[in-house]
């Protein structure tokens, strides 16, 4: 099928290359890695700070992964597309041409223009594992952290360093911890377990203003720190998609194969903006899963194979220090809400026209799956199995029959 | 490739699976020494529905959305059969969030654990299935 070409190295790109192998095992592929790192699980880099992993269990994919697969993997950064000429320059100039090319280049750290921020001495972002590692090396255990954010980033970062350092702080505009995934009430209990174990919170504020060690808060307070981590948000990385012509929104449009809007160029991850089936509308969907699920559709189209998806959604699965959450899907204003509250936990299920738009579970989140797959399918629930729903999420929420078709037969 | 199926209409709702399950992944040679007065980490859950009673465990789908979904890339398929190391699993449970059947499930330390059908360990096919008094779980080809 020609040459390969993938701008990127995360999740996607993987998802990409393992598309393509299932499909193509001959044709050369390259990779462009603007990290001089062989890939790696970006969300475990709060779980290194944590000590709950180290650099070498980091690996998304053995050592031998690219040489198995044919992969010649480049360490620069993509600054041209061209997609006329069919090819990509690097930042040294070095030209690439393809034949299908797909876009992996994730997002990046959005940093507002805060006035003051070249005044504070220790300032990070918190996305990449280079980022982790400075970091660390910043940590003291008598540090003041200041982190701008409540975010998924935010909190990963709080709960990594939280054993490391002297205090955390956390702030956010929001009036709630982890707004993008909890409602109101979820959120209430999360920040009270976030509490207990010694993090601070100014919701409902932010810095506006840094001198030195000090930020000066929307509200009007001021708050001393030694560390300042900025996770106010991430925006997709769009440039090149834009450079090439493709149509590009919040992300670089796809169809339900990961086809930009320009020919043979496709676009899988955090970088594109694809179809949320539980809203019905486009958005980016900046979920590990969701990468390498979209990479590898990508690479088995761009491969001569077929693939499409069309069931895409928010889900995410997230622990602090040993309290779980589990969501998944859109919280309808009007939606019916069963709620239930056991030990330090909650569970909520947004149940609109006879299906599961949604859920939110925090504590025990065993089974939960089965929840996703009711949202993700859009499965009609009646009386009996609403009843079942709200129990526990189980298989005995399906009929016998496809309950039967389920556990009998190969899947 | 073998896997576990399920005869719902045989199963007694005995539980047995489970203690079974558990013990043969506990690495002892003693049942009691195993489980007795210890929380259970089974790989096999009895779920009921309607007075029916039935054992659900790791469907080892041809193409699993927990190996797709894990973010630390701990979950992957060997001869057909889904395993996760435990070694690099960090315990987020994005697995748990993702698998359609409920079959797997935090565990002890932390870190995500469903059936790998004993092949890993002394029992050397699925324990469950061994245990099994009315064949209501099997382990063939369908």
């Amino acid at each position: 099928m020609g040459e390969y070409l993938i701008i990127g190295n995360g999740t996607a790109a993987v998802g990409c290359i393992e598309g393509i192998r299932s499909t193509d095992r001959e044709s050369g592929i390259t990779v462009i890695s603007a990290e001089e790192h062989h890939v790696y699980s970006r969300p475990l880099i709060s779980y290194y700070l944590e000590g709950k992993t180290d650099l070498e269990r980091m690996l998304y994919r053995p050592k031998d992964f690219y040489g198995k697969n044919g992969v010649k993997l480049i360490y620069g950064r993509a600054e041209k597309l061209d997609p006329k000429k069919r090819t990509v320059t690097l930042a040294d100039k070095q030209k690439k041409t393809f034949d299908k090319l797909c876009i992996c280049t994730g997002s990046s750290p959005f940093v507002p223009k805060f006035e003051g921020l070249e005044t504070v001495k220790k300032h990070f972002t918190f996305m990449t594992l280079d980022d982790s590692l400075a970091l660390e090396k910043a940590l003291t255990k008598d540090s003041r952290v200041l982190i701008v954010g409540a975010g998924l980033i935010g909190l990963k970062c709080a709960e990594g360093i939280m054993g490391r350092v002297g205090s955390v702080t956390v702030c956010d505009l929001a009036d709630r911890v982890l707004s993008s995934i909890l409602d109101s009430e979820c959120a209430a209990v999360m920040q009270e377990h976030l509490e207990k174990q010694g993090m601070k919170f100014m919701l409902g504020d932010t810095a506006v203003k840094f001198k030195g060690n000090k930020a000066f808060m929307k509200s009007g307070a001021e708050v001393g720190f030694d560390i300042l981590v900025l996770a106010v948000g991430v925006r997709a990385e769009t440039g090149l998609a834009a450079q090439a012509g493709c149509e590009v929104n919040r992300g670089i449009i796809i169809n339900d194969t990961m086809q930009t809007t320009v020919n043979d160029i496709y676009a899988a991850g955090d970088c594109s903006e694809g179809y949320d089936s539980s809203t019905g509308t486009n958005r980016v969907l900046a979920i590990l899963p969701n990468a390498y699920m979209q990479g590898r559709c990508a690479g088995i189209n761009m491969a001569g194979g077929e693939s499409s998806l069309n069931d895409l959604i928010p889900m995410n699965s997230i622990g602090f220090f040993g309290l779980h959450c589990a969501t998944a899907g859109a919280y309808p204003a009007d939606a019916d809400i069963f709620e239930e509250k056991s030990g330090n936990g909650i569970r909520r299920l947004y149940v609109k026209d006879d299906c599961l738009a949604g859920f939110i579970i925090i504590g025990d989140v065993n089974r939960a799956g089965v929840y996703t797959s009711l949202v993700r399918e859009k499965t009609r629930l009646d009386e009996r199995a609403l009843e079942m729903l709200k129990a526990s999420p189980s298989l005995a929420i399906f009929s016998p029959e496809i309950r039967r078709r389920k556990l009998g037969g190969a899947v | 490739m073998k896997r576990v199926y399920v005869n719902e209409d045989w199963c007694l709702g005995c539980h047995l699976c489970e203690y079974n399950c558990a013990y043969a992944n506990s690495g002892l040679d003693d049942m009691v020494k195993a489980l007795k007065g210890k929380p259970v980490f089974a790989n096999v859950h009895i779920e009921e529905a309607d007075g029916i009673t039935y054992a659900v465990s790791c469907r080892h789908c041809k193409d699993p959305l927990c190996v797709r979904s894990c973010i630390a890339g701990a979950i992957s398929i060997e001869d057909g059969a889904v395993k996760i190391d435990r070694e690099k699993c960090v315990g987020c449970l994005t697995c748990v969030l993702v698998c359609p059947y409920g079959a797997v499930a935090a565990g002890a330390n932390g870190a995500a654990q469903k059936c790998e059908l004993c092949l890993a360990n002394s029992c050397g096919s699925p324990a469950c299935v061994k245990g099994c008094p009315n064949n209501a779980i099997v382990y063939e080809e369908r």
